[in-house]
């Protein structure tokens, strides 16, 4: 009973958070995406600015990421070994 | 003023809060912890909308009111972060399905 | 599985791997990139695991994740005349709308390529590692 309580009590204060949140449709800080959307096809070359992003601009993050999908890849290689079931 | 999408990404992020607390079953667990995470991928595309823009792709563009690219980008890496923690999650559920013959988290008997 | 899943798997397999292709190669100039391109490569072994039921060797898989990873991190390297991941082959495109060539971008295709063989080699062995039987 407690847990629920707690949980609603949760519920009431994300769903004033997102009710004091922007209007959709007009987003507030857009000055970074303004300077990508305004110089990134000539900095980079590519026409995709989402592809600009992730691989020009933000690329430590991509290789954060890829390292993330290689170590979830070993961990099911050594989770699946037949030593440990 | 009433804006559904924030709303719709706050209900299936609680959805799957009240999901990860009251349930037992690790699927079910398993199944919470990714509604969680598509709710918080419509949070982050939702949050960058720009009135009738369209998607950051100059190619053949009809115009140049483009929506926020950075957002879509951390929605992609969040995407794949989701993939790797449901692939871990399930693997050690079959793990434990192995030890336990159960997959019920209440139950903690070692199978003979 | 029957005779009809095995032929059609036969005849489809060839235009998976076009597809996915195709959607890394033009990851700079139309929706997808490396990762999209990556996962639909990666169905096509789900789809042989299903269809034949044979036990699919994991070593390919393995090295192709490993490859990849280690072509995105040299490709960084390879700019450090100015700083870490530097798009050193970049080439000025005009501002505006345009039907673009494969030829701009730069560094950004052969990322996206690495990144593609990285996607494609992890999610096959997570499918073949968690569909295998082991009791």
């Amino acid at each position: 009973m407690i847990k629920k309580i707690t949980l609603t009590i949760l519920f009431a204060f994300l769903l004033a958070a997102a009710l004091s949140l922007h209007p959709f449709g007009e987003p507030v800080f857009t000055e970074m995406d303004d300077y990508f959307i305004q110089n990134g096809q000539e900095e980079t070359g590519s026409n995709n600015i989402v592809a600009a992003v992730l691989f020009d601009y933000r690329c430590l993050d991509t290789l954060g990421e890829a390292s993330i999908l290689f170590g979830a890849a070993v961990g099911v290689f050594i989770i699946s070994r037949k030593k440990y079931v | 003023m009433i804006s559904f999408p924030f709303i719709i990404a706050i209900s299936l992020i609680s959805l799957g809060f009240f999901a990860l607390v009251l349930k037992r079953n690790l699927l079910k667990l398993v199944m919470a912890v990714h509604i969680m995470g598509s709710g918080v991928n419509l949070f982050l595309i939702s949050l960058g909308y720009r009135e009738a823009g369209i998607a950051p792709i100059f190619t053949n563009a009809p115009g140049l009111n483009m929506v926020l690219p950075t957002v879509q980008a951390l929605t992609l890496t969040n995407i794949v972060i989701n993939i790797a923690i449901i692939a871990l999650m399930l693997s050690l559920a079959i793990l434990i399905y192995q030890h336990y013959g159960s997959l019920d988290t209440r139950k903690r008997k070692l199978k003979e | 599985m029957s005779k009809i899943v095995k032929t059609i798997t036969c005849l489809v397999s060839l235009p998976i791997i076009v597809f996915g292709l195709y959607i890394i190669s033009h990851g700079h100039l139309t929706p997808g990139g490396g990762f999209a391109g990556g996962a639909i490569i990666a169905t096509l072994v789900a789809l042989l695991a299903v269809a034949f039921e044979k036990r699919l060797s994991q070593q390919l898989f393995s090295l192709a994740e490993s490859l990849g990873l280690l072509l995105f991190i040299i490709l960084g390297f390879f700019g450090l005349s100015s700083s870490f991941f530097h798009n050193f082959l970049a080439k000025a495109v005009s501002f505006g709308p345009n039907p673009g060539s494969i030829n701009s971008g730069g560094v950004i295709p052969l990322m996206n390529l690495a990144v593609g063989i990285e996607v494609f080699g992890a999610l096959s062995l997570i499918i073949l590692l968690m569909s295998q039987k082991n009791d």
